[in-house]
């Protein structure tokens, strides 16, 4: 995927004037935050699972080493393979090599964001491998050449009529405004390609190290039968999803569903251990995963080794304001929202993804509602001081910073600037109170008016022995 | 080779090498217990109750629930059911309980035992274990049950006996423990109530890509 | 608790904001202390909590104004000021310093002492003594770092309760962030004003006629919004009604005693 991170900026003021896309956010709002609102009401425990999962996995990410060559002799022991892709580019030619030793010629793909990620349908696509998205929305973006803005409702930007548009385009049926027709029409057409695929790819919720399984969690059905019809099943994950027992991983199921859409629990949870087993009459006869770093493992240790306890729930973009405002497409690459804000900077590096940490009020939304207690604003304050420090921090907020600091670090001068600018703005606001254009505060001002100092300091008052 | 350099970055990050035996002993022991985490109340309820969370769970997620009194009972209730919703053809898994069953009552509809296949209207399994906690039925794959017949079909239909209903997830995993030596099937299936998906508009529509219906039938045992 | 042995001694965190744009928020804060039985001072060496450095990623300069701030409130037995946020970032002040360094020490003992004024009053010393009527209906803001740092949500209700004749009517999305965030409301305009826009448009929808919160920062956005947008409703720091002290015009109204003068003359 093209990195966009960089004009953030822009892509935040196009989006903000899009009326169909604010249509569409619309809709998120309304939905998954009332959602677990209600979820969490009825789970007295939540919070104690939530400090539970945060002290799971941070055992987990003390021990990574250990679960993660343990689920990888699991999953040999069960007959299947491992394969370690420490960039996109080693995930994406290890998959490729995989479906070429099979003949593969098309590929159905459950939803995996580190899919999207490490590029993979482009890269198979230019080998000559037909990549076929089968979870609605993103089978929705793959007839639109388009890519996801939430990572678990990728079409979350899009209105009926977008989706209704697409699908007339492409599979030659009458128009139709509804839905539930719409729906059909997508379950017919990709039937046929469940079938037809050579390859199965998904991606892991989790990795279960003591039995080698991985599991999927899914609405709709698809990465079932994405994993179950062809004769290869691929399971593209990362690093960080491995969890040790079955009882760990049901503490983050309670917790990821209802984080994620408010459900109870998601309709398909299912966990895949190896190939099928002598006498099955279905289910893939080859079975490999995928283990992605990507940047990862180089966060173990560091003050951002609390964002690798992230499940991948979205409750954090769902409960954002400039999530809500702006869209997931705006953040420029894959990951949006307040764990897009952490996570890109790591991946494309902070040079193209400056922007991002920055674009954020540090409200703290994010926080409360992460099931693994992230510290969101904190870590995107470390990307702040990590670009200060780099220097990549633009001219005017260094010098606007160093300028202020001189004076905020010494009282007497603090005080005269105070002093004369409460007088000089409040002369300039005259008898109104405000004031609707201000040299220099034009990002103030031109939304807004700024409320003019009552004149004198209260420093300078309670000197004079006012009280 | 990127094996290497992943688990040298990790163990760098956590600044040691590779594991002693002692450095390893926190996972292993954690490994070895299986222990359980926090298990919310409504997970350790006395078992009547969780028969009734089951249910009330279940419906919640909107499958069907049919109530019958022994599994003698459940060709009867599958032909009823199929035949008010015109359905004449059955796919069925082929475990004993299901063969064992007299199924003469299904008169003109036809019960195959395969794996599914694109087009078929109905299927009939097994279950291995309901969780109560979300109303969840647990099945998994086998030489006698393949796990196409849970996604491919129309309708799924589920034997389900309540002494199989446990409060927890975590009680689930280990009934299936014990019934497989610790090894785990090739597929596990957890699934609450029919397919689903809200990808156009955030609005819930039933029947994505996997069965549009889910029928338990609850057995009193 | 205040009685006839003890008057705590607080030491008043300003805030730059009251200090340069409303005083009277800083002396609201001095009576209701005084009126809860504290003796308050005000010493000379502070200036801002260095929240604009923080949050720019400049930790040496939020370290030195860190270490000022902490020297400049040494041995009072509380540190109070009119704001969720700037309290906020004195109690971050400890993770600025490592383990070994005795400022990291000394950090978290102001920490352990500085209160946002309504939380103070409120949880701390037990004080609900409000001897204030105000006229008209309130809607709440809960700003970010307090409501979500400082657990600071009932604390300014419980006391606006006690105002004779005030009505409370909350509003949609109370705790959602008005767009303020510092530096964030210049280096992301666009962004900032959807977001006060929403805020207004909710305060707006609650039928209140005042605005009330308890951070300057956000009121100054909301207020310069609604003026904007020109909306009657006015914005007023909470304990300014606490205190009684509505001689000053809301936040950015017109000052209609001048405008008299000015019309007389
Ligand atoms: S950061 Fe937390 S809230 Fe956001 S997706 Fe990850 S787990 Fe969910």
């Amino acid at each position: 995927m093209q990195i966009k991170s960089p004009e953030f900026k822009d892509n935040a003021r196009i989006a903000l004037q899009d009326v169909n896309l604010q249509k569409a956010l619309g809709n998120l709002k309304a939905g998954f935050p009332v959602k677990r609102a209600n979820a969490v009401e009825r789970m007295p425990e939540f919070e104690d699972l939530r400090d539970e999962a945060r002290d799971l996995k941070n055992h987990i990410l003390e021990n990574l080493d250990v679960y993660l060559e343990q689920f990888e002799s699991k999953v040999v022991e069960n007959g299947g393979h491992v394969h370690w892709a420490r960039t996109s580019d080693d995930a994406c030619k290890t998959i490729l090599d995989i479906c070429k030793q099979v003949g593969a010629k098309t590929v159905t793909k459950g939803k995996s964001m580190v899919s999207e990620e490490v590029n993979l349908n482009e890269y198979l696509e230019k080998n000559g491998v037909q990549p076929v998205e089968t979870d609605l929305g993103e089978y929705i973006l793959q007839l639109r050449e388009d890519h996801p803005s939430h990572i678990i409702a990728p079409a979350i930007h899009l209105n009926l009529e977008d989706v209704s548009e697409a699908f007339h385009k492409h599979h030659n049926r009458p128009k139709s405004d509804d839905p539930a027709v719409l729906m059909q029409e997508a379950r017919e057409m990709l039937r046929k390609q469940f079938v037809a695929a050579d390859v199965g790819i998904t991606g892991a919720n989790f990795c279960v190290a003591e039995t080698g399984s991985t599991i999927i969690v899914t609405n709709e059905g698809n990465g079932d039968l994405t994993q179950t019809l062809p004769k290869t099943h691929i399971v593209i994950t990362s690093i960080e999803k491995v969890v040790p027992t079955l009882e760990d991983m049901s503490l983050f199921l309670r917790l990821l569903a209802r984080s994620a859409t408010g459900q109870e629990f998601t309709v398909y949870n299912t966990l895949s251990t190896g190939p099928r087993r002598e006498g099955d009459q279905d289910g893939p006869e080859n079975f490999h995963v995928v283990l992605v770093d990507n940047g990862r493992s180089e966060m173990v240790g560091t003050e951002l080794q609390d964002m690798l306890r992230c499940i991948r729930c979205s409750a954090c973009m769902n409960h954002c304001p400039v999530y809500g405002a702006v869209g997931g497409h705006s953040y420029g690459w894959v990951y949006p929202g307040p764990m897009g804000s952490v996570l890109t900077p790591q991946m494309i590096g902070i040079e193209n993804a400056g922007l991002l940490p920055n674009a954020s009020t540090f409200c703290g939304k994010c926080e409360s509602v992460c099931p693994v207690r992230i510290p969101l604003p904190k870590l995107m304050r470390h990307w702040r001081e990590n670009e200060f420090e780099k220097h990549l921090s633009p001219k005017a907020v260094r010098w606007g910073i160093s300028g202020w600091g001189f004076f905020a670090k010494r009282p007497a001068l603090y005080r005269w600037v105070s002093r004369s600018s409460a007088w000089f703005m409040n002369k300039l606001a005259g008898k109104k109170g405000r004031i609707s254009r201000l040299p220099l505060a034009g990002g103030w001002t031109d939304w807004r008016d700024m409320p003019a100092p009552e004149g004198q300091t209260f420093m300078d008052q309670w000197k004079q022995g006012k009280r | 080779m990127s094996k290497a350099e992943i688990l040298g970055n990790i163990r760098r990050g956590l600044g040691r090498g590779e594991p002693t035996a002692q450095q390893r002993s926190a996972a292993e022991s954690r490994l070895a217990a299986k222990a359980d985490n926090l298990i919310p109340k409504r997970g350790q309820l006395p078992h009547d109750e969780q028969v009734k969370l089951f249910k009330d769970m279940a419906i919640e997620a909107a499958a069907e629930i049919i109530e019958l009194d022994s599994t003698s009972e459940v060709p009867m209730a599958v032909s009823e059911w199929l035949h008010k919703m015109n359905i004449r053809e059955l796919v069925s898994a082929s475990n004993a309980e299901l063969t064992e069953m007299d199924w003469s009552a299904l008169g003109d509809i036809q019960r195959v035992e395969r794996v599914a296949q694109v087009g078929d209207m109905a299927s009939i399994t097994s279950s291995f274990a309901g969780i109560a906690e979300t109303g969840t039925l647990m099945l998994h794959s086998g030489s006698e049950s393949p796990t196409t017949l849970n996604f491919l079909p129309d309708v799924h239909m589920v034997v389900l006996h309540k002494s199989t209903i446990v409060g927890p997830y975590e009680d689930a995993w280990k009934k299936l423990r014990a019934a497989h030596g610790g090894k785990m099937p090739r597929t596990v299936n957890m699934i609450t109530g029919p397919s689903r998906s809200a990808d156009i508009e955030q609005k819930l529509q039933m029947g994505a890509h996997g069965p549009r219906t889910l029928v338990i039938l609850l057995i009193n045992d | 608790m205040p009685n006839a042995e003890h008057t705590p001694r607080v030491g008043l965190f300003v805030t730059c904001l009251a200090d340069m744009f409303r005083p009277t928020v800083a002396f609201a804060t001095v009576r209701l202390l005084e009126q809860a039985g504290c003796t308050v001072e005000v010493p000379e060496k502070q200036t801002c909590c260095g929240q604009p450095a923080f949050n720019s990623g400049d930790r040496n300069t939020t370290r030195d104004i860190a270490k000022m701030t902490i020297e400049a409130f040494d041995g009072y037995e509380y540190v109070v000021g009119p704001s969720g946020s700037c309290i906020g970032m004195l109690h971050y002040y400890a993770d600025l310093f490592d383990d070994n360094d005795p400022w990291k020490k000394r950090a978290e003992d102001l920490k352990a002492r500085s209160f946002e004024i309504t939380s103070f009053l409120v949880d701390v010393i037990g004080f609900d003594q409000i001897k204030a009527a105000f006229d008209g209906t309130i809607t709440y803001h809960d700003s970010c770092s307090g409501l979500r740092q400082l657990g600071i949500k009932q604390q300014p209700r419980k006391l606006l309760g006690k105002v004779d004749n005030l009505e409370l009517a909350e509003m949609e999305e109370a705790e959602t962030c008005c767009g303020f965030g510092g530096t964030f409301c210049v280096k992301y305009p666009d962004i900032s004003n959807r977001m006060v826009a929403n805020k207004t448009e909710n305060t707006s929808a609650s039928g209140a006629d005042t605005l009330v919160g308890g951070d300057l920062g956000c009121l100054l956005n909301m207020a310069g919004k609604l003026k904007r947008e020109g909306k009657s409703i006015e914005a007023r720091h909470v304990v300014e009604i606490l205190a009684g002290m509505l001689d000053q015009p809301a936040i950015g109204e017109a000052d209609a005693k001048r405008y008299e003068l000015a019309k007389q003359v």
